[in-house]
């Protein structure tokens, strides 16, 4: 009796003890960025690439007010409502203070500086893919933004939700740093691999996904339910868009469709940064969406 | 009375299938506004495609036709379309229509960016008989109509 009684003890202990270290924050150390050096134009283009102000400027902000990326845009979810935070060079509101390896394990781990997990509405599950050398360029070229000292609006999310800690589990299922289809591609192609998986984070919203919140990958780009209101996000596999790779690079650099309809919704947002790439890198994302596994 | 008693409930039933026929079918002012719009942005994305295909190089350009789209697409701009931009209409109220609620929480803003596009297009207009004033404009419209777009409509319905 006194037996079973400490092996279920110990069955406890251990079983928190495997929790405790799946659910810890994963912080990395300096060695990721050694020897990398920033590059502020190059930064710019991982800015526009990455849609920082999509997200990030206040909401409603047009033209040279899209680089005040005080935050504020509300994201309701069924989770609860999450606000966008400050991430102007503000010392004290915004991340005046992070260092390039700050800016690394956000965008990589989803850990904030202090040590506590991100909630995913940071597409830090496709920033896992950004290469480590655009991060330490895009750190350089958001210190030259306009600094807001508007502080970030706490998210409104339900319980458990709101468990920072359980967070870890969810990237314990969900966090991967893979690509979503295989090498033996063409330059073009893997440059576009990169635009999309990594720092357009287009699958965010163009894949569905489970009930835990994470991305359906065997359904990847395959359209899903718009994450804020009614109707849906496009299926842009092959086996719905139907566009040739002009088709995409003229709508990727105008907002217009095959038919002269215009973009609308949040894809009027990421139109206004792609649309500052090269060419050839809207090229790039029009050849890797045809290399995508078609979903009907 | 057994007749008769087949003939009431025949016709009960025949009026509840006619109903339900008729609520399937009848098209409410709502619906007919929601109509009207879809027809107005078509015809504007046809005209708009005239001048957009000769701007891309992929039609040869060709002054009259330039001008007559740009005319249509100045002429529909500058309508008036109050009367189908009815209340009751979102796609909160009704089927097979992506006008978002906001749209009638926000009619100044609306009203400007409607204001917006009738002066792209004009200048548009002005500037059809060449090519080089169509692919100067082009961008400008597009513009407008994605302004609207941006806030007012439902992705993707």
């Amino acid at each position: 009796m006194r037996h079973w009684l400490i092996v279920c003890v110990a069955l406890t202990l251990a079983g928190a003890a495997v929790f405790w270290w799946i659910t810890r924050p994963v912080m990395a150390s300096a060695e990721v960025l050694a020897g990398l050096e920033p590059d502020v134009a190059a930064g710019q283009q991982v800015y526009y690439a990455g849609g920082c102000s999509s997200c990030h400027a206040v909401p409603e902000a047009e033209g040279e007010a899209k680089l005040m990326l005080a935050g504020g845009r509300a994201f309701p979810s069924p989770y609860g409502t999450f606000y966008a935070p400050n991430i102007s060079p503000d010392p004290v509101q915004g991340i005046g203070g992070w260092t390039a390896l700050d800016l690394y394990n956000a965008m990589h781990n989803g850990t904030s500086p202090e040590g506590a997990h991100y909630f995913p509405a940071f597409p830090y599950a496709s920033y896992i893919k950004v290469a480590a050398q655009d991060i330490v360029s895009l750190h350089a070229y958001l210190q030259t933004l306009p600094a807001s000292d508007t502080a970030s609006r706490p998210h409104e999310l339900r319980f458990p939700f709101n468990i920072r800690r359980s967070l870890g589990g969810w990237k314990f299922l969900f966090l991967r740093d893979d690509w979503n289809i295989p090498d033996s591609l063409t330059e073009a192609e893997t440059r576009g691999r990169y635009l999309v998986e990594a720092l357009g984070h287009c699958g965010e919203c163009h894949t569905p996904r489970g009930p835990l919140g994470g991305l359906q990958l065997d359904r990847w780009m395959g359209g899903a339910p718009n994450p804020v209101g009614k109707g849906n996000i496009p299926n842009i596999t092959p086996g719905k868009l139907t566009w040739s790779e002009g088709d995409i690079v003229e709508y990727l650099s105008s907002g217009f469709t095959p038919e002269f309809d215009t973009a609308g919704g949040h894809m009027v947002n990421v139109i206004e940064n792609i649309a500052r790439l090269p060419e050839s890198d809207r090229a790039a994302i029009a050849a890797y969406l045809k290399r995508l596994t078609p979903i009907p | 009375m057994r007749f008769s008693r087949i003939f009431v409930t025949g016709s009960i039933v025949a009026s509840l299938i006619g109903t339900a026929v008729f609520a399937g079918s009848h098209i409410t002012p709502e619906m007919a506004a929601a109509k009207a719009r879809q027809s107005h942005m078509q015809l504007s994305a046809f005209n708009l495609g005239i001048l957009g295909e000769m701007a891309k190089g992929t039609v040869e350009f060709d002054a009259a036709a330039s001008q007559a789209a740009a005319d249509n697409l100045a002429a529909l701009a500058t309508m008036n379309q109050t009367a189908y931009w009815k209340a009751g209409s979102s796609n909160f109220d009704i089927e097979n229509t992506a006008a978002l609620p906001e749209i009638w929480d926000n009619i100044p803003d609306v009203v400007a960016k409607a204001q917006g596009l009738a002066e792209a297009a004009v200048a548009m207009q002005a500037s059809a008989g060449t090519l080089e004033g169509v692919q100067a404009n082009i961008g400008a419209v597009g513009g407008a109509c994605g302004a609207c777009h941006k806030v007012y409509r439902q992705p993707n319905n």
